[in-house]
């Protein structure tokens, strides 16, 4: 007895047109990125100075800067220096934080507890302060980002892993695996990681959203990648001088930025809700 | 006042899927005074009517149908109109106290709530009031009591209060939705009498929803049973229990669980689908030397900073001899399960021993600890947390293997899984499939099929059934007794059930507050019970087969239990 009407489907906003969205803008950044390494439209080094300053779709895509470099083509180059420098620092601050963070969980007492010290003195650093500090030390440059950026993320993973492994760690087949014999390692690579993997994959989503709002900061105080590399933070530095005349040597990078972490935003929100069994039931 | 329910359906309505039905064909009529439990296994229905009765079911799901309340179709209400209706005319109690209240709130100002949105009174009569509830419901010093924190008070006083604030607007109708179900069987049997002393002298109706039909039993004067959304059979307690027409009705009360002396009966619900070889001589005691010996293990709690010093266990001995069942009963915070931790090698003791073949295990090094634990393993009470959901069920039967340097490997291991699954009733097939595709049941089966793989000789099982409906319950403790007989396999077997503690232990010990107040045969313990607590854990169990105790018309020669 079901009408037609009930049984079509419905079209719309669908429950998970936020992950297929975020997954869709990250995708397609990651492809430019990659596509970077191969073609750009024009150099985006080369200098060409009876170009500059010409607005979007005068001279190239997006316009040109004040040296006349073409700006689609620093973008493109810039994702794919933004999105490495991140995904590294977040990748060092997952393995270095889950390690931690796990760690603690399984032994508990005072190693616990001064895991989790560390992790609090580590969040009181802003990544900036960390970045001067590191650049001091070694110069400025990518492997600076990489560090100052990694070092803050620690923390973070340190608390979601801590916190997700010791709900694993309260549930029976924990201790079913301790009277087969299993040592708190042996439980941790077996029962405890594959079961926080999922929070895992969210919040290290989002951390690379935050990194490269980061790492952006970090080369528009030039604490990043030295020039000519092109970067999306030190191309909204350069603009600044130029605001009035050529907005959208400003405009362009900010809305890159902006579209990037609102897609891996996107796909870390939608993620979480579709890997958590509790919101809802999956297909 | 008098309720008339005619549910023609309940549907689950999803986006882009055809309406599920979820419930369909339920009537039922209460008049002023009377008492209807429906009863039914989980995922019958029995909660959604309540939900629809009251119109609060979730916005998904809709409910089609008439629920007259005194000649008004509540089905016709505006939410504005049913908020009237709520509290003030139907109240409603709800299984577990603890989310039920407000943390937040003091007890008397929730009490006072209700009356101060249905009734036109004051702040401080409104106090007042919630006072004499509060004494009403037998709260103790309940004039200090009343300004507590649900937290402050323990499980028991809590429903007590639920049931002071459902009665509190003065409704003509009460609907329970397992309303002891978290509760031990004393202060059950404690709530229940309340409960049926308060609509007896307050001429209410109650419709009370259980899983449990001792608990119905004691109650209701009509039973509705429900199964997969459908009504089963409706009548008198006593006919439906005593003569159940329905099949349904007829398996479910042939699935409680009762004593060995109708071992009849127990066969007649299958174990699982191996031959039956329950008849087969049971393994011989050798020189009657005994499996496991605890001796005055004491386990306590505490800080040695604020002086504070819990006796989990005080001073508990007793032994299992192989082949046979040793069952613990006792209620919560008697220490049960920590005893299980202890005798598990888990927990160590504070003081005494535990002897595995006469092996002290506490004195043993960790290496030696692990060879001796593969004669033991464990079976937990929530088969949803005690199996990895990220492993497949061939995995976590495997896993008691994975120190053990005689284990078979590769095929011969495959093949080993394969049997073990058989043994305890599933496919060979299911290794490859993962816990969520089972049910509750089944996962225990799963559970039990990883702690016997590695042959040991003692299987500590906590809860085992506790998380079961009774039927699949059945089946469980039926391939425990069976796995007994055939591997003369020994268990301790924790529970707080009686009924299902006599039914499958061969030895048992009460225990109450740390320690064994009674020890010894099965039958013997339960038949002819010598401490008063043992009595008094008899006689709050819940059975199917005594008079409706709780409540009005009580049989006079059954006096004992009235007004308190």
């Amino acid at each position: 007895m079901t009408s037609l009407a009930e049984a079509a489907p419905r079209f719309g906003i669908g429950p998970r047109s936020g992950l297929l969205l975020g997954a869709g803008i990250t995708g397609a950044f990651v492809g430019i990125a990659i596509l970077s390494q191969f073609w750009t439209p024009e150099l985006p080094t080369r200098m060409h100075l009876i170009n500059k300053l010409k607005p979007p779709l005068v001279a190239g895509i997006a316009g040109t800067d004040a040296f006349g470099r073409d700006i689609f083509s620093m973008l493109m180059v810039g994702a794919w220096n933004s999105l490495s420098i991140s995904f590294l620092s977040v990748l060092m601050g997952l393995v270095a934080g889950v390690a931690l963070g796990t760690a603690a969980a399984a032994v508990r007492g005072w190693i616990e507890e001064a895991i989790m010290r560390f992790a609090d003195i580590v969040f009181a650093f802003p990544a900036l302060i960390s970045a001067i500090m590191i650049a001091a030390l070694i110069g400025a440059g990518q492997l600076t980002a990489v560090l100052a950026i990694g070092i803050f993320t620690i923390p973070v993973f340190i608390r979601v892993s801590r916190g997700a492994a010791l709900r694993v760690w309260a549930l029976d087949f924990c201790v079913a695996a301790q009277t087969a014999g299993k040592g708190r390692l042996r439980i941790t690579i077996d029962h405890v990681l594959p079961n926080i993997a999922g929070a895992l994959v969210v919040q290290a989503t989002i951390q690379i959203g935050l990194a490269i709002l980061v790492e952006a900061g970090l080369s528009f105080l030039g604490l990043s990648l030295p020039p000519p590399a092109p970067s999306w933070g030190r191309m909204l530095s350069d603009a600044q001088t130029y605001l009035s005349q050529a907005p959208w040597m400003a405009i362009a990078p900010g809305v890159t930025i902006a579209i990037a972490v609102l897609g891996l935003n996107l796909l870390g929100d939608g993620l979480r809700d579709w890997l958590d069994p509790r919101s809802g039931s999956q297909a | 006042m008098t309720i008339e329910v005619d549910i023609g359906a309940i549907r689950l309505h999803r986006p882009r899927q055809e309406p599920a039905t979820l419930v369909e064909n339920v009537a039922f009529t209460i008049p002023t005074g009377a008492t209807l439990g429906i009863v039914g296994e989980s995922g019958s229905g029995k909660s959604l009517m309540a939900l629809a009765i009251l119109g609060l079911l979730p916005k998904e799901i809709r409910a089609e149908g008439r629920v007259v309340l005194d000649g008004v179709d509540l089905m016709r209400l505006s939410e504005h109109q049913l908020q009237h209706v709520r509290g003030a005319k139907i109240g409603m109690i709800f299984q577990e106290p603890m989310t039920a209240l407000n943390p937040a709130m003091r007890v008397g100002a929730q009490i006072a709530e209700g009356l101060l949105r249905h009734k036109p009174i004051g702040g401080a009569e409104a106090r007042a009031e919630a006072l004499r509830l509060l004494e009403r419901v037998r709260i103790p010093d309940a004039r200090r009591r009343i300004d507590a924190y649900p937290h402050e008070l323990s499980g028991g006083q809590r429903q007590r209060v639920g049931i002071a604030i459902a009665l509190a607007p003065g409704p003509g109708l009460l609907i329970a939705d397992e309303p002891t179900t978290a509760l031990d069987v004393t202060v059950q049997a404690e709530v229940l009498d309340l409960l049926g002393e308060l609509i007896a002298e307050l001429s209410m109706s109650l419709l009370i929803i259980s899983h449990d039909l001792g608990v119905i039993a004691s109650i209701s004067e009509r039973t509705l049973v429900m199964n997969a959304g459908k009504c089963m059979e409706q009548g008198e307690t006593e006919r439906v229990l005593r003569r159940p027409m329905h099949p349904y009705t007829q398996k479910l009360i042939a699935a409680l669980p009762r004593p060995a002396k109708d071992k009849a009966a127990n066969l007649a619900v299958a174990a699982s689908p191996i031959e039956t070889s329950a008849l087969l001589p049971r393994a011989k005691l050798l020189d009657g030397s005994f499996l496991v010996e605890v001796r005055d293990v004491e386990s306590h709690y505490g800080r040695r900073a604020d002086q504070t010093l819990t006796k989990a266990v005080d001073g508990v001995s007793f032994a299992i001899a192989p082949g046979t069942i040793f069952g613990i009963v006792g209620e919560s915070g008697c220490g049960k399960s920590t005893l299980a931790r202890v005798v598990m090698g888990l927990n160590r003791p504070t003081r005494g021993q535990v002897l595995f073949e006469g092996e002290d295990i506490f004195a043993k090094s960790r290496s030696e600890l692990l060879r001796l634990r593969r004669g033991f393993q464990m079976v937990f009470q929530d088969p949803r947390g005690s199996l990895d959901p990220r492993q497949s069920v061939g995995r976590i039967v495997a896993e008691p293997l994975f120190l053990d340097p005689d284990a078979p490997r590769g095929k011969a291991r495959k093949d080993l899984i394969e049997e073990t699954l058989a043994s305890v009733g599933l496919q060979p097939s299911d290794a490859d499939r993962r816990p969520h595709e089972f049910s509750g049941g089944q996962r225990q089966r799963i559970a039990i099929a990883r702690a016997i793989i590695g042959r040991p000789k003692l299987i500590v099982a906590d809860e085992p059934v506790s998380a079961l409906d009774v039927s699949v319950q059945a089946q469980v403790l039926n391939l425990i007794m069976d796995l007994r007989d055939r591997y003369g396999l020994a268990f301790l077997f924790i529970s707080h059930s009686l009924a299902v503690v006599e039914m499958i232990s061969d030895r048992v010990g009460v225990m109450y507050r740390g320690n064994f107040v009674e020890t010894g045969p099965a039958h013997e313990v339960f038949n002819r019970p010598v401490h008063a607590y043992t009595k008094k854990l008899i006689d709050a169990e819940p059975r199917i087969d005594q008079p409706r105790k709780h409540g009005r018309a009580v049989p006079s020669d059954e006096g004992t239990f009235k007004e308190s």
